[in-house]
């Protein structure tokens, strides 16, 4: 099925999708990788009361989704170069616990860990996968681009970005439905 | 003595690093169409045609085809009749990098220390394979290597009485192992015999072969192919997301071993397999 879901996200709208949906996904989305994941971590753990955590992080998560991107620079005349995802299960490490502050949805490749799949599950959450190594076509979906943290970081600064109908296909639902361990059993069962 | 200039160098692998990462090869590009064609996975089908129109625009609006541009690899072989003027072959090398990667407004991914992490900020330095040969000609492969597949690879220190089974066995235990993270369809390249680390060489060396060519020896050819089919029996498909084609191909290069070992690399690429080759 192919639907058009807005950002930030409706969590009652999010209950509907499920794994292996094919989706279109417009509105806001912040890049971060390993390295900006390691320090808005890091300065969450500092953090000594709720209010003080939110703060430390370089934008208010609830409700958001974050792009596990490093673009290539943009040249003259483009909003951001190359933009495809990278490997989701490298920010293993560091999900839960944006989960369980309010980051809704994930965008990126690749399995995830068991913890993930039960933060998803525990706050209503979704990851989805846009096609690796197709930063070229993947760019065309992004509307606008600003630094707003780290910066020093080069590549692996965060990102405010408008994306507009980018294609993703859910790949572990609010459910808890992975279609990683589905699409390929169901594959193999329709040619027998 | 033939002379060259190292300025010669570091233009032709600027030059490079730019083409390898708007476009791919011939070859590989006719894998991927051809792999659209026959797909029968629904998701995977999806993904194989958005790989095509990722390549056509890359091609046309000149971004390159996927963001991680990767860590520069070369083979580099030098004739030893060949004198080289000016800088350091290796500092030459490392300017065209940095040039091309600047200038090609491509990503800057290298950190200077595994653990400390700070960005060198011109993709330098690059990972140098040097083979002095015959002859006063200078050829130089480039291969930029994305990291989301080469996380995925794996050295096996197999025992001679594994033979065949435990060499096909053990790329397929890779292969799962990677699963979605490498950017399927995947380009495998296999390394075998040699030690430790001749065998990890010889998997990335693998890569930089043309995807249509066949191994000289009859049984590794044999090899390939059979490899390549059981790769393509995992349902995991473009994406990970279940279909026929979760390899577009699978290299193996060879190298005579000790009497107690069959080494064993297997070097994971994505379809963005990158390489470019000049011979000055
Ligand atoms: S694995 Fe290959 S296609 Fe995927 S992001 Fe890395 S370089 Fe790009």
């Amino acid at each position: 099925m192919n639907k058009k879901i807005q950002i930030p996200f409706d969590k009652e709208e999010l209950k509907d999708l499920r794994a292996g949906d094919y989706v279109y996904l417009s509105g806001t989305v912040y890049s971060a990788r390993d390295a900006a994941h390691k320090r808005m971590y890091e300065a969450v753990l500092a953090a000594d009361s709720e209010e003080a955590k939110r703060a430390a992080l370089p934008f208010d998560i609830r409700n958001q989704a974050i792009y596990y991107l490093g673009p290539t620079p943009a040249p003259e005349g483009h909003v951001i170069g190359s933009a495809g995802p990278t490997t989701a299960s490298r920010m293993d490490k560091y999900t839960p616990m944006l989960l369980d502050m309010g980051l809704t949805g994930m965008i990126g490749k690749g399995k995830r860990s068991p913890e993930v799949r039960e933060a998803v599950v525990r706050n209503g959450c979704v990851y989805f996968a846009a096609t690796g190594g197709a930063g070229a076509l993947l760019s065309k979906c992004i509307v606008s681009s600003e630094v707003i943290a780290y910066d020093d970081l080069g590549t692996e600064a965060i990102r405010k970005m408008e994306v507009r109908d980018f294609p993703a296909v859910v790949v572990i639902d609010s459910a808890g439905n992975n279609l990683y361990e589905t699409a390929v059993k169901d594959y193999l069962a329709s040619r027998k | 003595m033939r002379n060259i200039h190292t300025d010669v160098i570091t233009e032709a692998v600027k030059k490079m690093c730019i083409e390898a990462n708007l476009a791919l090869a011939p070859d590989m590009e006719a894998c991927i169409r051809h792999a659209a064609e026959v797909e029968d996975g629904a998701l995977g089908k999806k993904i194989l045609d958005s790989l095509i129109e990722n390549m056509e625009i890359a091609k046309e609006e000149s971004i390159p085809i996927c963001q991680d541009t990767g860590m520069a690899v070369f083979f580099v072989e030098v004739g030893q009749d060949l004198h080289i003027e000016g800088a350091g072959l290796t500092e030459a090398i490392n300017e065209g990098v940095r040039q091309g990667y600047r200038d090609g407004y491509l990503r800057k991914s290298v950190v200077a220390d595994p653990l400390l992490r700070t960005n060198t900020g011109d993709n330098t330095p690059a990972i140098i394979h040097y083979d002095i040969v015959p002859g006063d000609a200078l050829t130089i492969t480039i291969a930029p290597k994305g990291f989301g597949s080469e996380n995925m690879s794996k050295v096996y220190m197999l025992k001679p009485a594994d033979g065949e089974e435990g060499i096909r066995a053990s790329v397929l235990d890779a292969v799962k192992n990677a699963g979605p993270n490498a950017c399927p369809p995947l380009f495998v390249g296999v390394g075998l015999g040699g030690d430790f680390e001749l065998a990890a060489k010889l998997a990335k060396k693998a890569l930089t072969r043309d995807a249509d060519s066949r191994h000289p020896d009859a049984h590794i050819a044999k090899l390939e192919d059979e490899i390549l089919d059981l790769i393509n029996q995992t349902g995991i498909g473009p994406g990970g997301l279940g279909g026929k084609t979760t390899a577009l191909s699978v290299k193996i290069e060879t190298y005579p071993t000790h009497i107690a070992g069959m080494p064993l690399a297997v070097n994971m690429c994505c379809h963005v397999n990158r390489h470019r080759s000049v011979t000055l």
